[in-house]
């Protein structure tokens, strides 16, 4: 083999068969030459990022779309499970139990294929595969916030539900206008939490073949084979609607903060 | 003889095998102030909580206005409620809402009142004991004895027939136990009927109708404040009534 004296014409900057290091090339490193490898295709990444962009933001929507309709959900059922399993029948309370531990208990990807390919199927309901996205991930995060309303109620004094009753309130108005504005607003730091968990775990719907952020990562990586950037871009997304979302809620939780209740922190 | 707008019979209630009351029983007559007086653990708290049923009396009958009181049925135990007022040791204020809204839910959520006509009526109560300018205040923004007559308030505003207080300024600081005193002595001048648990025995004898002694769950010896404090008959309500005499100092 010819030696010669750097990068030939042709050949590209970083690309290790062009280019010949001779003894100072350490041989012991092999993956040295793959970091010259990956900035060597930056611009190339880049490209594929900004054409499927595009694409992948529309995905974010649908992303969205599926987070807040599945809180929402959550947070309908939630509410009153919490309210329940504090102050319902006994009878009642075990069933919220069980109905806590079973959807916490299950994991998501089961739920959803159990939900849409079994249910779906075996009982022929017409569902679309982003209507079982947020109905599953709904009932999951219901269990969850349902303990975090719960604790909220629990931390309340209990002169609170007392003084509710005493002026003649049944415990329906009790809990519906004393307890939960309460304990609502004491949820919002952990429900920030549920946020950021429901968003995260929203890119598992991508295997019922909802078209969010994943997916559209996903479909686009095999076609183009460009992975890394794909994945990358698709990773940055999830991490800016996490930003925003829980920043949201910081915010919400600083307007609907009771002037001299809570200690303001930080 | 008058009939009594509140009659208690043979109140009982348990916790466990600790009998916390043994069959308390009276009557309380239109504009009377009950005081009820006893040690700690005497039965006080929750013979005033089983009369508007915050707690579960085990036996016992309740007549209000010649009317028995139906506490299982929950319609006639929230009308029963709303015509007994209660004021708590610790104020419980409710902490999400204003002075003003505090006074104003009952009226607004339980009777049904509009929301303008409620807050003519709270700003009325919130007059009367003279918290006008801090209406507008959270409970977390007012001092305790700025909160006892919030809650005062928001009892009135209801239009009760009775008014329960247990020991409503035992966590006031000595400087705040007037002005709750004051709204409190303007009630019983106006002929509201009350029964009161306390440790100010001056306050207590200075307005009361009757005292009512307590211990250990049973009501011991009552009379009037005269005869509670200087001349009673059991040893035990005399040795109570000298010790707490020299704690809340001279009565007056």
């Amino acid at each position: 083999m010819e030696r010669k004296p750097g990068p030939v014409g042709g050949a590209s900057l970083f690309s290790m068969k062009d280019r010949e290091y001779g003894d100072t090339m350490p041989q012991k490193c092999p993956h040295i030459p793959h970091v010259f490898k990956v900035i060597e295709r930056m611009p190339e990444s880049l490209i594929a990022i900004m054409d499927a962009l595009p694409y992948l933001l529309q995905g974010s929507m649908v992303t969205l779309v599926v987070v807040v309709g599945a809180m929402g959900l959550g947070f309908a059922l939630g509410a009153p499970l919490a309210a329940g399993q504090v102050y319902g029948h006994p009878a009642l309370r075990r069933f919220i139990a069980v109905y806590v531990w079973f959807f916490r208990g299950i994991p998501l990807l089961v739920f959803l294929f159990l939900f849409y390919f079994g249910l779906c199927t075996a009982f022929d309901i017409n569902l679309s595969a982003f209507a079982v996205a947020i109905i599953v991930l709904g009932l999951i995060s219901s269990a969850y916030q349902s303990q975090i309303f719960r604790g909220a109620i629990l931390s309340l004094p209990e002169g609170q539900f007392k003084a509710a009753r005493a002026l003649g309130m049944s415990d329906f108005k009790a809990i519906s206008f004393i307890i939960l504005p309460q304990a609502l607003r004491l949820s919002i730091p952990g429900w920030s939490n549920e946020y950021s968990i429901l968003l995260k775990d929203s890119a598992v719907t991508y295997a019922l073949g909802v078209a969010e952020i994943m997916a559209r990562a996903h479909f686009v990586a095999t076609r183009t084979y460009q992975h890394l950037p794909l994945y990358f871009a698709a990773g940055v997304i999830f991490l800016v609607l996490t930003w925003v979302g829980t920043k949201g809620l910081r915010l919400l939780e600083e307007r609907a903060r009771i002037p001299g209740y809570s200690p303001k922190g930080l | 003889m008058t009939a009594p707008i509140l009659r208690i019979e043979n109140i009982s209630k348990r916790y466990g095998k600790k009998d916390v009351l043994k069959g308390a029983s009276f009557d309380v007559l239109k504009g009377d102030l009950k005081i009820l007086i006893g040690p700690s653990g005497a039965g006080k708290s929750t013979l005033l909580q089983c009369i508007n049923f915050l707690v579960k009396p085990d036996e016992g009958r309740i007549w209000l206005d010649e009317q028995e009181v139906h506490y299982a049925h929950k319609r006639d135990l929230c009308a029963y409620r709303q015509k007994v007022g209660m004021i708590f040791q610790d104020f419980n204020l409710f902490d999400h809402l204003t002075a003003l809204e505090n006074v104003r839910i009952g009226m607004v959520r339980v009777k049904g009142m509009g929301k303008a006509e409620a807050g003519e009526r709270a700003v009325m109560e919130l007059e009367r004991v003279g918290l006008r300018e801090h209406m507008q205040k959270y409970p977390a923004q007012l001092s305790g004895g700025q909160k006892q007559r919030v809650s005062i308030a928001r009892a009135l505003a209801m239009d009760p027939k009775v008014m329960l207080l247990d020991e409503p300024t035992s966590a006031l600081d000595p400087e705040l136990i007037g002005e709750v005193h004051a709204v409190i002595r303007d009630l019983g001048n106006n002929g509201m009927t009350m029964i009161m648990a306390t440790h100010q025995i001056g306050f207590a004898s200075s307005l009361a109708s009757e005292i009512v002694f307590m211990e250990d769950g049973r009501i011991l010896e009552r009379g009037t404040p005269d005869k509670i404090f200087n001349h009673a008959e059991n040893a035990r309500t005399r040795e109570f009534c000298s010790k707490i005499t020299e704690l809340y100092g001279e009565r007056g």
